[in-house]
């Protein structure tokens, strides 16, 4: 089965305009409490990334050897870490990471699947089996072992987990975007844009593209709780962000050691990193249902 | 699925055979890459950094890597058909021999995970598509959506402190208790049928209060994924006429879900039994870190923290080739499972 | 009237929490004969079979004054005293065979799940007797369309395969829901006919359900006209046809002894009581 949407005719969508058609989405998020509630974790958590100098009570590397350690209090909620590091803070700060890790996959992966995936459903023919072929073939890829290898071949640090894991996190946004040109190049506004002579690339980009948009976006929601998994494993192996940098996979590894006398040092980053790979996992599904009423059989 | 399949069972069939050519080469050429090309002094990587520029000069003629790459290509190829995968620095020993020693193992946890998945996870999308929208359905989704966002190291580390060190209802990390390693003959590499095949039945019970935990961790995505797609693959039949039929005959929910839809979803569900068993070979890398595993994932992380990329290549190959062949089997599992394909 | 095998009165069918009625307050009676209901697609004709036989979907909320069948409260029955009924005193024909049949099952065993669910059977006598239903049903080899899957039948065939399944235990009443209208119509008389022979020797009451009033007036009895969940006429011969609804639907239907240009579309706003929508209804 493809994952298709109902199209929105041109003229639906000129009529609402963007703003309308948030807020319209957000009245209908409004109503699956668990989305909403996603989504609201979400919101927290890109709040807490963009003003956590504000919001954190410690500096994120603000080490106090005399408070290593600490059981979660009134002072530390969540404890100390082994250089006496506050892990709420670290939480705080380490949210800047996992959300510039997932944004920056998800604005390399979405343009690049929807750009190929367009592309070959729209022109079909041999340039859609040569496209889609190549998309399966990255598609068979083990994507963790791969990103792995990559980051070990290309040095440890962030910035290689973001090329790593984008590398094969493309495949499925394609094959889905293909799927939607498939039925959008068929519809009389497209038709009618190619009557009066616009050009393929006038076509793709105006007329295709943004009626596979929503689509994008939500399979992109989806995946980045799958990312978020990715760079938080690629950090407890020691290849995503380096020491002493919060990430929160790399908290969870220098926590294994004290696991069985101070289990908040790894115990509270794991949460982290549960709390928003589900809340991109609800929100994500509560935006398939809302843009696609179909699946909510499924 | 592939819009190709149109041109009868045949033809799909080839064309899948050739796309899996082509990716089995891809990953060749990928592995090529992120081996010989990407690190940016692979010399430097083997003989260290205190080697004289004559040692320095010999280990570069050795490795090739003053070929062209086409060259370098050709070799490399020629090597892997030997078997030859080069030496790991790690161990001083031909990578083969090491993987012959790791691939079990990971081999053996992920067998065990799949079966764990599969014996929970396939029963409770069942029943929760049998009784959707109730209290049961709500909890077979809680519990998917949980498995979907839970970083499994962790998972790993908290059940491995739950279970092993506060409980102590399972075994440690490795694969058996320290007095009793090594005392079994390899055969297969697999513990839990060596100690078996030796008649060491002491060894075989401690191997399962080892293995257990890790595989029950690890098995907790893939049930994850084999829950929310059995229960939609059973409310996809629910919905059609045949079971309605089957009702209007008189049969109850028992013999509609035993006679009626599991016939239908068998080929289904192995093609998601499939695609999990290659998401475990994966999920196993870092499991086995935490459980001190010492199978492809530990191998493989090791590797990767001194860069050792002979070793952290094979690896990337084996895996890449398991997780490839399986899906492969998986979409070819409609060609021999369902009789719809059959004889037209 | 003596020997009524179904005694529907006032059956009201609701999904979800709409309050728009599929099926409005729908009455009537079948003894030892055979009666049509024909309407549109929507009428709430197909709601009315299924929800004698108690398969609707739990969405589905079903009230009857009385639901009888054969001396028993429908709507009292548990669902066990159900499939023991099903398939054994009350059966349905549905419309496509393609959909019905179970694909990947062999025709033999669909056919014997029926001996072998009410029979009390062991499974070679249930097969056995799944043959020589496959017989009465005239078809030929049957040996080789035991084995068969449905997808290797024909259409036709197909519902002769169904009907065997169905009639296999010579069940009271025979609910048969478009049992044509998805076939070849070189084939439709045949399987009409064949479902009629069946009926008839068997001694069954049949309820045939159909948007093909013409059809219906030559096998049944009677005729009960649907329009929007409500029974508007009751006919023995299409000539007494009164309702406007009945008579555009005679009219739309194409006669091969009277052939005309054009088919007639039913003008609704000549049997709409008032066209103003109703409460509920969208537009």
């Amino acid at each position: 089965m493809q994952d298709t949407f109902p199209l929105k005719t041109p003229t639906q969508t000129r009529m609402s305009g963007a703003g309308m058609a948030l807020r319209r989405f957000y009245s209908d998020l409004r109503r699956e409490p668990l989305g909403h509630a996603g989504f609201i974790v979400i919101m927290i958590l890109i709040l807490a990334a963009v003003f956590a100098p504000l919001l954190a009570p410690y500096p994120a590397a603000r080490q106090s050897l005399g408070e290593a350690l600490q059981s979660p209090s009134a002072q530390h909620w969540l404890g100390t870490d082994e250089f006496g590091r506050d892990i709420l803070s670290r939480l705080i700060w380490g949210a800047q990471i996992t959300m510039r890790t997932v944004l920056s996959v998800s604005a390399i992966v979405g343009p690049v699947g929807l750009m190929i995936g367009i592309t070959a459903g729209y022109f079909g023919g041999r340039t859609d089996a040569i496209l889609m072929r190549f998309t399966d073939v990255v598609l068979s890829f083990p994507s963790l072992v791969l990103a792995l290898a990559f980051a070990a071949a290309l040095g440890a640090g962030l910035n290689t987990a973001i090329i790593a894991i984008s590398l094969t996190a493309w495949p499925p946004i394609a094959r889905l975007a293909r799927a939607e040109a498939l039925v959008v190049r068929n519809t009389d506004y497209v038709a009618a844009a190619r009557i009066y002579g616009a050009s393929h690339l006038r076509l793709l980009l105006l007329y295709i593209a943004p009626m596979c948009v929503p689509s994008v976006v939500v399979r992109l929601t989806l995946n980045m709780a799958t990312i978020t998994l990715t760079a938080a494993s690629l950090g407890f192996l020691g290849l995503g962000a380096q020491p002493p940098m919060p990430e929160w996979g790399a908290m969870i590894s220098a926590g294994r050691r004290f696991m069985l006398d101070q289990w908040w040092v790894a115990v509270m980053p794991g949460f982290a990193i549960l709390i928003t790979s589900l809340a991109f996992n609800v929100l994500g599904d509560a935006m398939r249902d809302i843009l696609d009423p179909r699946h909510t059989r499924g | 699925m592939s819009s190709d399949t149109l041109g009868g069972p045949a033809r799909a069939f080839a064309g899948r055979v050739l796309q899996f050519a082509i990716s089995i080469f891809a990953l060749i050429a990928v592995t090529f890459t992120i081996g010989r090309l990407l690190p940016t002094d692979p010399v430097g990587a083997i003989v260290g950094e205190l080697a004289s520029p004559e040692a320095y000069a010999a280990m570069r003629e050795r490795l090739g890597l003053d070929q062209p790459v086409i060259w370098q290509f050709v070799s490399y190829l020629r090597d892997l058909v030997h078997g030859d995968l080069g030496f790991a620095a790690m161990t001083g020993r031909p990578v083969l021999d090491d993987l012959k020693i790791a691939f079990p193992a990971t081999l053996e946890l992920a067998t065990l995970a799949i079966i764990i998945s599969f014996i929970l996870g396939v029963p409770l999308g069942l029943a929760a598509a049998f009784n959707r929208d109730t209290w049961i359905d709500h909890i077979a989704r809680i519990i998917s959506l949980v498995g979907h966002s839970i970083p499994v190291f962790w998972f790993g580390i908290v059940g491995l402190v739950v279970f092993y060190a506060w409980l102590q209802i399972a075994g440690g990390p490795g694969r058996v208790d320290v007095f009793y390693e090594g005392l079994v003959p390899p055969v297969t590499g697999m513990i839990l049928i060596d100690s078996l095949l030796a008649g060491e039945t002491a060894i075989f019970w401690n191997a399962v209060s080892h293995i257990i935990l890790p595989a029950s961790m690890l098995a907790y995505a893939a049930m994850a994924y084999i829950t929310r797609m059995t229960r939609a693959f059973t409310l996809e039949q629910l919905n059609q006429d045949y079971v309605v039929a089957a009702r209007a005959k008189g049969a109850g929910q028992a013999r509609i879900l035993m006679h009626h839809i599991l016939p239908n979803i068998t080929v289904q569900l192995v093609t998601i039994l499939a695609i999990s068993y290659g998401g475990l070979l994966e999920g196993a890398v870092v499991t086995e870190i935490v459980f001190s595993w010492p199978g492809l994932g530990q191998y493989m992380t090791s590797a990767l923290l001194i860069g050792d990329m002979n070793a952290v290549v094979a690896c990337t190959m084996v895996i890449g080739l398991m997780f490839m062949t399986l899906n492969f089997l998986s979409d070819i599992a409609y060609a021999f499972l369902d009789p719809r394909t059959g004889e037209g | 009237m003596e020997n009524q095998i179904l005694e529907v009165s006032d059956l009201n069918v609701a999904f979800g929490r709409g309050s728009v009625r599929a099926v409005d307050g729908v009455s009537f009676t079948l003894g030892a004969d055979k009666v049509g209901i024909v309407g549109e697609s929507g009428s709430g004709k197909s709601t009315v079979g299924r929800a004698i036989m108690g398969l609707l979907p739990p969405s589905a909320h079903v009230t009857a004054r009385r639901l009888h069948f054969d001396g028993l409260d429908l709507l009292d029955q548990t669902e066990r005293q159900m499939q023991s009924l099903r398939g054994n005193r009350l059966s349905l024909i549905m419309q496509d065979p393609r959909y019905s049949l179970n694909p990947v099952l062999p025709i033999g065993r669909q056919v014997a799940e029926t001996a072998l669910l009410h029979g009390n059977m062991s499974r070679k006598d249930a097969t056995q007797a799944a043959a020589a239903m496959l017989e009465r049903v005239q078809i030929r080899d049957v040996a080789r369309v035991m084995r068969a899957y449905p997808h290797q039948i024909s259409g036709g065939m197909g519902q002769r395969v169904m009907i065997a399944a169905m009639l296999l235990s010579a069940p009271r009443l025979v609910i048969a829901d478009e049992p044509t209208s998805a076939l070849d119509v070189s084939v439709r008389g045949e399987v009409l006919s064949l479902l009629d022979e069946l009926v008839t020797s068997n001694g069954s009451s049949l309820l045939l359900i159909s948007h093909d009033i013409r059809m219906v007036a030559s096998f049944c009895d009677r005729i009960l006209v649907m329009y929007k969940g409500r029974i508007v006429e009751n006919l023995t011969r299409l000539e007494e046809a009164r309702h406007p609804y009945t008579r555009s639907l005679i009219a739309a239907m194409p006669d091969a002894r009277h052939p005309v240009h054009r088919l007639r579309v039913p003008d609704r706003e000549s049997f709409e009581p008032s066209h103003t929508p109703l409460a509920g209804e969208t537009l």
